[in-house]
């Protein structure tokens, strides 16, 4: 079907185009329209669970356009603001850290495929920025160098909250990420690959898609996205009551704007894996790429193409939208743990019941072949 | 392989929670000495919101106390209006000259009223548990029950609504059928915070055996209300030392078991149905009549009466000017507040003064329970427990 | 039945200086020596029962009452087994402020006496932290004393910057 090998073949200079274009887009989609969107939308959401307005005050000459303006007038107030450092603190470090919780969350997107592969003009265009055969492991690792972000930050700030807040971070982020990777080795093991754009082509028919194959596997591993989320129930970290802010209680300005981006941004990603994992990616259900294609045949082939790209792209957009509203839908809901009951949860509920899934997911496959 | 930790050098760490702290509110400070997330000692320090509230009592009339006692427990403003009136009216004799409607109407706001910080409390305590959904559930049952409030007496939050023999005004037109509309809307309210919490398991985690005290420990720290009855002992001054229209109402006090802040969110979840039962009655059966005492001594005459009969501009100038004349004496009111005993200790020397204006802060008993009910609980263990504990600090520190 | 005062009375005839039940309130004026051993027998007594210390306070009595008995602090015990309440008053001169904690007894005793304490200057003897509670450690005098002047200040405190 696909043909993952037409690297060499590649001419340089429509592979680079291909690039580009490939990482303006994903990095706007992340920077210019989730970072500053979702904070719209956790206010507008949480005032439609909890029968409010929500925000509409901010206007330009009387126009509020839904409160997104307060969108814009956050950035402002955030740019604006004293950057402060507090005495004692590492200064060093403490620049630092914003940085290292936020490139992560950025990068992680780079092995998500956003759509198929297309034949655009005798030009093979892959949907994905690096698609690289360790793609999930990819994933796993880049995570993890954010919670240093997170760990640096407490540690910087030379406050006893911030740092029993990184405290926190760093226990909850190694304890979930053990249990987030086991989760998903019987997706692994059901496709047979790591490779992001191999498992989102093997989801083209609608009952392999992963959470039909992996129903045990997609629920433990929410409960491990939700915890490296880092948002109620598992912002223990940060939890305003307990903690003030947690790592991030010295952190003013921008730099606190970037936790807060960072934040985002892994919900979008996490929402993207669920979604290319266990959702079928850019796929429509009973909907092949074919039967597209020949659809929309009266096109003309690299029309019919182009058109299919941009509903497979859509249509992965639009299950990455309906995820980040549940996973904010879950934020609203529920109260916080407490740090030992988070740790609980990990480490003897999620990680053994993550080891029995793998078990029975090899002797199922067993008994299949 | 040695076993290095005892040659570790370790000291425990000193947290100040409070009182600039989200969970504090500015009203309490806990010293807390913490092994990592273990608290191994915490101190409570509490007096920023003192007001002088006795020394403002005793440098104004017997009415001008009426304002002062609004912002004890702020939440439940009427409680200690009505409080206060119990002690004075005892000095004064006239307890059982009271007419019917006053006592009627004044059980219905103590209800009101407790229903209102029932809601806020429990809202506030899921709120800094994170779920801020539930507390506005709760939040807009608490601004349904004080628009009730507000049209009683013109305001939501300090009524300033009783007066030493009567009331300020009577019932609005139409009041019965605006209660029966919010207790419609908040029953719904109360089902929805139900299911959003009691059967959650994460809030139970949080909410069970934390911040326990043993029946005998909260006697001794002098626990009343909710948090007395949650250790399992019935004791609610509404049935032990029945006052206004209690003894004549059909209601239930419920009791826990462990004394755990489950336990105390429980009693006050069912409080909430009690009070509203309890309403609904009083409005079967709400007689009809004066609301004030006629005796102009103690209870300004009406506005026309002050404009037109001579005898009724002197009362009106001489009980304002000079305050109510209320004979020397002392005595001692407990009522049912919506956190414990609210108890008013009156001394009277025979002037229009109180010469001492003294209130039982239930809180305040509670709050000395804090350091021994959080020693050796996790640091997120605080938080339940002292929302529970419902620390009002303009009751607690006066 | 006797009345509350009465067994008080009968059983401390020495420390007991007044008895009233005026408006149905119990109540016994001892002297401040006996306070700990009237305290522990209403407390320890099958009879008496009263486990709550509800409410301890003090009254400042400047001008009405000689300056030997200008203080009087004041306690308001109750029974849960027998649904009964009493109040304890115990005079105290002004130049000796000071009497027995009941803190061995009453767990609750404790904040309350520190805030009598703190409002009134009276000391109570073998308080395990007697310290103010609701004002500051820097503030002068005990206000709540008849004679404090209302429209008087306080010294400054704060941070030296």
């Amino acid at each position: 079907m696909f043909d993952y090998t037409y690297l060499p073949e590649m001419n340089l200079i429509p592979y680079l185009a291909e690039m580009m274009v490939k990482i303006v887009f994903i990095f706007s989609m992340n920077m210019g329209v989730f970072a500053p969107l979702l904070g719209w939308v956790e206010r507008k959401q949480s005032a439609l669970m909890q029968d409010r307005i929500g925000a509409n005050r901010a206007d330009i000459f009387g126009f509020t356009v839904f409160g997104l303006l307060h969108t814009l007038t956050d950035a402002i107030k955030l740019l604006t603001k004293e950057d402060f450092i507090p005495r004692g603190a590492d200064r060093t470090l403490h620049y630092l850290a914003p940085f290292i919780a936020v490139v992560p969350a950025l990068v992680a997107f780079a092995v998500i495929p956003f759509g198929g592969q297309y034949e655009l003009w005798g030009h093979k265009a892959n949907l994905v920025i690096a698609d690289l055969d360790v793609g999930m492991l990819y994933i796993f690792a880049v995570a993890s160098v954010g919670t240093y972000g997170a760990v640096i930050a407490g540690w910087a700030s030379n406050n006893n909250w911030s740092l029993l807040g990184g405290i926190r971070v760093g226990a909850q982020m190694l304890s979930y990420e053990v249990a987030m990777g086991l989760t998903l080795v019987g997706i692994f093991m059901v496709y047979g690959t790591l490779r992001m754009t191999e498992i989102g082509a093997a989801q083209e028919n609608f009952f392999h898609w992963g959470i039909f194959l992996q129903p045990v596997g997609f629920f433990l591993f929410i409960a491990c996205a939700l915890a490296e989320n880092k948002r109620t129930p598992f912002d223990i970290p940060e939890a305003e009551s307990e903690l003030i802010a947690g790592y991030f209680t010295e952190y003013s300005g921008l730099k606190f704007a970037m936790f807060w981006m960072a934040e985002f941004l892994e919900m979008v990603t996490i929402s993207a894996v669920l979604v290319a994992l266990f959702f079928g990616g850019w796929q429509i259900p009973f909907v092949s790429h074919q039967m597209l294609a020949d659809f929309f045949g009266f096109l003309g082939p690299n029309l019919a193409q182009v058109v299919t790209m941009l509903i497979h792209v859509g249509v992965f957009w639009a299950k990455v939208c309906l995820w980040i509203f549940i996973l904010m839908l879950i934020r609203w809901t529920l109260p916080r743990f407490r740090y030992d009951q988070v740790m609980k949860l990990g480490w003897k509920i999620i990680l053994p019941l993550a080891l029995i899934n793998i078990a029975v997911t090899g002797a199922v496959i067993l008994l299949v072949r | 392989m040695q076993d290095n930790r005892m040659d570790l050098h370790t000291e425990p760490l000193i947290l100040n929670m409070g009182p600039s702290h989200p969970a504090t509110h500015g009203t309490v400070r806990f010293l807390l000495k913490m092994d990592g997330e273990r608290i191994l000692h915490c101190e409570t320090e509490i007096g920023y919101l003192h007001r002088g509230f006795e020394k403002h009592c005793e440098n104004g009339t017997w009415t001008q106390a009426f304002p002062y006692t609004d912002r004890l427990n702020y939440n439940s403003a009427i409680q200690n209006n009505v409080a206060y009136a119990l002690a004075a009216e005892k000095l004064l004799g006239i307890t059982d000259k009271m007419p019917d409607r006053c006592t009627a109407v004044r059980t219905i706001m103590c209800e009101l009223a407790r229903l209102a910080d029932h809601y806020t409390n429990l809202g506030a305590a899921t709120l800094e548990l994170g779920a801020l959904t539930a507390f506005l559930y709760f939040v807009e049952a608490r601004e349904l029950v004080w628009d009730l409030i507000e049209s009683v007496c013109g305001a939501r939050l300090t009524s300033n609504y009783v007066r030493i023999g009567g009331l300020a005004t009577d019932l609005p037109e139409g009041f019965d059928a605006h209660v029966k509309q919010v207790f419609a809307k908040n029953r719904e309210l109360w089902v929805e915070f139900d299911k959003l919490l009691t059967k959650n398991r994460i809030f139970l985690d949080r909410m069970r055996d934390t911040g326990a005290i043993s029946k005998e420990d909260a006697i001794a720290y002098g626990f009343t209300g909710p948090c007395l009855r949650a250790a399992g002992v019935e004791y609610d001054v509404r049935k032990a030392n029945p006052y206004l229209l209690y003894a004549d109402l059909d209601f239930d006090v419920p009791v826990g078991f462990t004394g755990d802040n489950f336990d105390r969110y429980l009693i006050r979840m069912e409080e909430i149905n009690q009070s509203i039962r309890i309403i609904e009655q009083l409005l079967t059966k709400l007689p009809k009549g004066p609301i004030n005492v006629d005796n102009p001594a103690v209870r300004n005459p009406s506005k026309e009466a002050v404009k037109s009969v001579m005898e009724s501009m002197i009362h009106h100038f001489k009980n304002t000017i000079e305050g109510i004349k209320i004979p020397a004496g002392e005595a001692y009111v407990p009522t049912e507040g919506s956190n414990g005993e609210v108890g008013f200790y009156l001394v009277s020397t025979g002037g229009g003064k109180p010469w001492k204006c003294r209130v039982r802060p239930p809180c305040f008993a509670l709050t000395q329970a804090m350091g021994q009910m959080v020693q050796g609980a996790f640091l997120s263990d605080i938080i339940p427990t002292f929302d529970m504990i419902n620390l009002i600090g303009g009751e607690c520190d006066r | 039945m006797a009345e509350l005062r009465d067994l008080v009375k009968r059983k401390f005839g020495a420390s007991v200086l007044d008895t009233h039940a005026d408006f149905g309130d119990q109540t016994v004026v001892i002297a401040r020596e006996g306070v700990i051993e009237v305290m522990r027998w209403l407390k320890e007594d099958p009879a008496m029962g009263f486990d709550f210390m509800m409410d301890l306070t003090a009254v400042d009595y400047l001008g009405k009452k000689p300056r030997d008995l200008r203080f009087e602090v004041v306690y308001h015990l109750y029974s849960l087994k027998h649904n009964h309440r009493i109040r304890v008053k115990a005079p105290v001169g002004e130049d000796d402020a000071s009497l027995d904690s009941i803190v061995s007894l009453w767990k609750a005793a404790d904040w309350f006496e520190r805030e009598v304490w703190d409002l009134y200057g009276i000391v109570f003897k073998g308080h395990p932290n007697l310290k103010r509670i609701l004002l500051y450690e820097e503030f002068v005098g005990h206000p709540l004393r008849k004679d404090y002047n209302i429209r008087q200040r306080q010294p400054l405190i704060g941070p030296e910057n």
